[in-house]
Parts: structure tokens; sequence; C-alpha cells
């Protein structure tokens, strides 16, 4: 019981981090970035290559965060902004965003090919104080380093869009786009950060991924990218604490299925979840009550 | 020259096929979005469609055009329950419940013992051919043919520009956006049930999310305003594969990749400067070459 508890809890870490970045874009531009999974991935992948080259992991995670934030930029440029004044941009930004998943996988698959990778042995420190015991079951070290990892990125970004000047203007712009730039707000700039933010989350939830389960490949994004959306769903539009909260509810159910009913009943939860949410309650857990409209 | 073209035929007749299919399944996407609708389960409806042809021939015994009936209407029957509550999301929300219920599709057949689960069903009787399926894309696109320029046309058309003023004006927007959906999912059934028993094995996982990306990509490259556009982009974008692995030697990218990168390229290039799709390509340099 302890056990699963705790494998809940950093399941559910590693999903709130995806969800959170996702949900930005999300709630900011009422844009689904289905590029969201391929940042997650490559993000993975440039770390590996950086501990491959002898970097030490603790360099190579930020270097690889920020590379995954630089790549957002970059995705925004691209496949959004050019989109934006147009009526149906919502729809055709999902799809210029799954274009752009489509090219960066592929690139991936091109330069690394399609098998696992995984973090060269000793990536980590290991040692005898690697298994603690904690209410009733065992967690490692690095499970424990995730869970305290993600819980830092949550609170660091809780405070950027809810005290600084940056995030009171990503959220302005969330609310209305016109009405923030004629306050003054560089809208581009705003949407520009926002998807930094949001990438380099992506990219630390990915190496974080990478690190606990050590099997990497070009398509590993997929499955956290449907789950992602659960999250967002299930939390409620555009709500950061709810995206967590979510992420952490579906991580537990997750693994308590898993425990009670079989491995192949897992997925079944967060999707039927997904759906049972959006018809039921669209506003999710902790979204504000306002109609879906597009 | 007879026999060359014969030749031909024979070694393409598979892509032939399958451009067929896939037409099909990009006209299941593009009914909906024909009155502004993004719904994505034509996965989970094509997967419905599959197993119930495949089952129908299989344990059943029945003719196959009775099979594909059953294929093309049982996914309608599904649709009508599912469409009630979902069509009253909008935009990217109602994508996401429909994502949902295909994957919902997708598990709940990876769990049932009975269809093999992960495995899928495999020695279908190939009882699908060539003409069968150009017969399933010839009358579809003449029944969208015949819509466009009817009551029932423009009754679309003003859903998808704007849909409060389409009510407005008196048309029932609900009943028109639920009956394109069964008939989007109906077509989805129908390319399911000619799949299985044309490729002789279904199996959960070849209707997961990509399959209906997939889906959605033909109709978009090609053009999703005019009927027959998502036809030529399943036929661009089916034939494509093939030529870049005659490519892929030359260029030193492995034919994979460079498929997923030229598939991307093209979706890109496509969405950000040609919105109406390929088949409004002709018009675009017309019109550029009137007016320097």
């Amino acid at each position: 019981m302890g056990q699963q508890v705790i494998n809940g809890l950093f399941l559910g870490s590693i999903y709130a981090l995806f969800a959170l970045g996702y949900t930005l874009v999300f709630g900011v531009l009422d844009i689904l970035n289905l590029a969201h999974a391929a940042v997650f991935m490559v993000a993975t992948f440039v770390a590996v290559a950086l501990v491959g080259h002898g970097v030490h992991i603790l360099l190579a995670l930020p270097a690889a965060v920020l590379f995954a934030g630089l790549l957002g930029l970059v995705l925004e440029r691209v496949a959004f902004r050019p989109l934006r004044a147009r009526t149906d941009s919502n729809i055709a930004g999902l799809i210029s965003s799954l274009a752009a998943a489509t090219i960066i996988e592929a690139v991936v698959l091109e330069i690394w090919g399609p098998n696992i990778t995984r973090f060269p042995f000793g990536t980590l420190p290991e040692g005898p104080t690697n298994q603690l015991r904690l209410l009733g079951g065992t967690v490692s070290r690095l499970q424990l380093t995730i869970i305290a990892v993600a819980g830092l990125l949550v609170l660091a970004l809780t405070w950027l869009v809810q005290r600084t000047r940056l995030g009171r203007e990503v959220r302005a712009v969330a609310e209305s786009p016109r009405a923030a730039r004629v306050l003054g707000v560089d809208v581009d700039r705003a949407i520009a950060a926002a998807f930094f933010i949001s990438s380099a989350l992506g990219g630390a939830g990915g190496v974080l991924y990478g690190l606990a389960f050590n099997s990497i490949s070009p398509d590993m994004g997929r499955g956290v990218e449907l789950k992602g959306l659960a999250v967002i769903i299930l939390g409620g539009m555009g709500s950061m604490p709810g995206a967590v909260l979510a992420g952490f509810a579906l991580g537990l159910t997750e693994v308590f299925v898993v425990a009670n009913l079989g491995g192949s009943w897992r997925d079944v939860i967060s999707f039927a979840g997904l759906f049972l949410f959006l018809v039921l309650r669209p506003r999710g857990l902790l979204g504000a009550a306002v109609t879906r409209e597009a | 020259m007879l026999e060359q073209l014969s030749d031909l035929y024979l070694t393409y007749q598979s892509t032939l096929g399958y451009i067929g299919i896939n037409a099909l399944l990009a006209l299941s996407v593009y009914v909906s979005l024909s009155c502004g609708q993004l719904a994505l389960g034509s996965a989970g409806f094509a997967a419905l469609g599959a197993y119930a042809g495949a089952l129908a021939t299989m344990k059943a015994d029945l003719p196959f055009p009775l099979a594909l009936l059953l294929s093309a209407l049982l996914p309608a029957l599904v649709a009508v329950p599912l469409g009630l509550p979902v069509l009253r999301l909008k935009g990217v929300f109602l994508a996401i419940a429909t994502i949902g219920f295909g994957e919902v599709v997708r598990l709940g057949l990876v769990n049932w013992e009975y269809v093999n689960g992960a495995q899928g069903i495999v020695a279908i009787p190939q009882k699908a051919s060539i003409w069968m399926i150009s017969l399933a894309v010839a009358v579809t696109l003449y029944v969208l043919s015949r819509v466009r320029g009817s009551k029932w046309g423009f009754a679309l058309e003003a859903i998808r520009e704007d849909e409060p003023a389409a009510r407005t004006m008196g048309i029932p927007s609900t009943r028109y956006k639920l009956a394109m959906l069964v008939l989007g999912a109906a077509l989805a059934g129908l390319a399911g049930g000619l799949e299985a028993h044309f490729t002789f094995m279904v199996a959960p996982n070849g209707f997961g999310f990509s399959r209906v990306v997939d889906m959605l990509v033909f109709a978009v490259v090609g053009g999703a305003q005019l009927f027959w556009g998502p036809v030529v982009g399943a036929g661009f974008l089916t034939v494509l594969p093939e030529v870049l692995r005659e490519v892929a030697p030359l260029v030193g990218i492995e034919p994979g990749p460079l498929r997923m990168l030229v598939n991307g390229l093209v979706l890109l290039l496509v969405i950000l400067y040609l919105p109406a799709g390929l088949v409004s390509l002709p018009r675009r340099l017309r019109e550029r070459r009137a007016a320097p």
C-alpha cells in the first residue's frame, strides 16, 4: 500500500510536470500544442547525448531544459505565430503543431534510430543508501529527487505566473489579447515567453522520465501526450493547480489500477475519465465555470 | 504497351486499394469538418467496422456485402449516443473527447480476449477487391457532390461559417452536426470492413491516435473545403512513400524518417501557405500568373 502511494506520487509528479507546460500554452492561446510531447522526447535525447559526451547529469539536465525552451520559441515562431490572425487558428494550430511534432520525431529517428536508448551506466551516483524505507515501502533516492525537482518546478512556475510582471502579462493575454495590447502588453513577447516556459517544463519532464524509466525512444512522447490531455481536462482548462492535482490523481489511480486490475486496464482509466469528464463536468476539477466555446 | 500497363497495375494493385481505403477514412473526417466540427473518432469507428466485418464473415459466415453493411451500420449506431453529448463541445474540446472515445475503443479491443486482445484477428478471408473499394469511393463522392449546392450543403456551410447565426436562421444545427458525425462513422466503419478483408488482419493498435492523425492529415493536405480534396490528399500521401522509398538511398536518409520528414514538411507548408489544400494549388498558381 505504502509502496503504491510512493510509486503513484512519483508517476504523478511526471504527469504533473508534463501537463503544467501543456496547460500553460493551452490556457493562454487556446491552442493544443501537440508538439509538446515531441519536445519532451527530444530533450531526453539531448540529455543522453550530453551525458554520453561526459557531461555531468547536473549540467546536462539544465542544458537539455534550455534546449527544450529554445525549441519552444522556434515552434511558436514557425508553427503558431503565422496562424494567429486566422479565424480557425485553434484547429490550424493543432494541425501545424502535429506537423512540427512529425518533423522533430523524424529528425530524432534519423539521428538516433528507432531502438531504445539508455543513459550510460553511472549517470547517477550509486550507493548503499540508494534505497530508503518510507511509509512501509522502499523508495529510491532517484525517485525522491524527481518528486522534489518536480515539486520545485511547480512552485517556481506558480511564483512566476502569480507574482512577476511577465506572469501578469501572460495572464492578461490569456484573458483577452486585444485588451492586453491596448494596455501596453507586448502580446507577441508574452506568448513567446509562455512557449519558452511551457517547452522547458516539458523538457524537464522528459529528462526526469528518461532518468526514471531509462527507456528512451523516439515514440516515448506518444503515451504521455494523450495522458497529458487527460490531466489538463481533469484538472480544468488553464488551471495550473488543477493540472498538478490531476497529475497526481492520475498517477495514483494508474498505480492502483495496475495493482488491482492488471496492467492492460491502466490506460482505459485515463481515457474513460477524460471522456466522462468532458461530457459530464467539462470544467474539470478546478476549472472556472465557463462554457466551452472555441 | 497494354502488357506494361497491366504489369504496372499488378505491382501497384495494393497501393491502389490503400488509396481507396485511405480516401474513405479521410472523407470520414472531412464530413464533420464540412460543418466546422473537428471530430477525431474515426479510428475508433474504423476499428468497430473492421472487427464487426471480420467477425461477421468468419464467425457468422455472412455473405461479404452483408458483412460490409454491418461494418458501416455498427459505428453509425454507436455515433448517435456518442454524438448527442459530445457535439455540445466546441473546437479543440470536441477533438479531445472524440480522441478519448477512439482510445477507449482501442483499449477495449485490446482487453477483449474473444478477439485475441492486442494480437487481433488474423487470416480473414480476402474478399475486398479493388473495384469494390473504388465503387465505395465513387458512390461516396457522388453523394457528396449532390450535397454540394443543395439545401443540405448550404446549411452545412452556414454552420461552418457561423453556428449561432445559422441557428438564428432556423437551421437545426445539432441535427446536421449529428448527421455528419453518423455519416463519418459509417464511412470509417465501411473503410475498416474493407481494410480487414483486404489485408487479412486487424489489430487494435492499427487504430490508435496516430491513425486518426493520418486521416486528418490526408483531408487537410488535400483540402478540406471541397469534397474531393480528401481523396486527392489520400492519393498523394499514399503514393508519396512509394516514391520516397526509391529516393531515400539517393539522399542518404532512411526511408522511415524520410517519409515522416516529408509528411511533416508537406503538412506544415500546406497549413501555412495553402489553407485550402493541394486542390487549390492550380487556382493559386493561375491567380499569381494573372496578377504579377
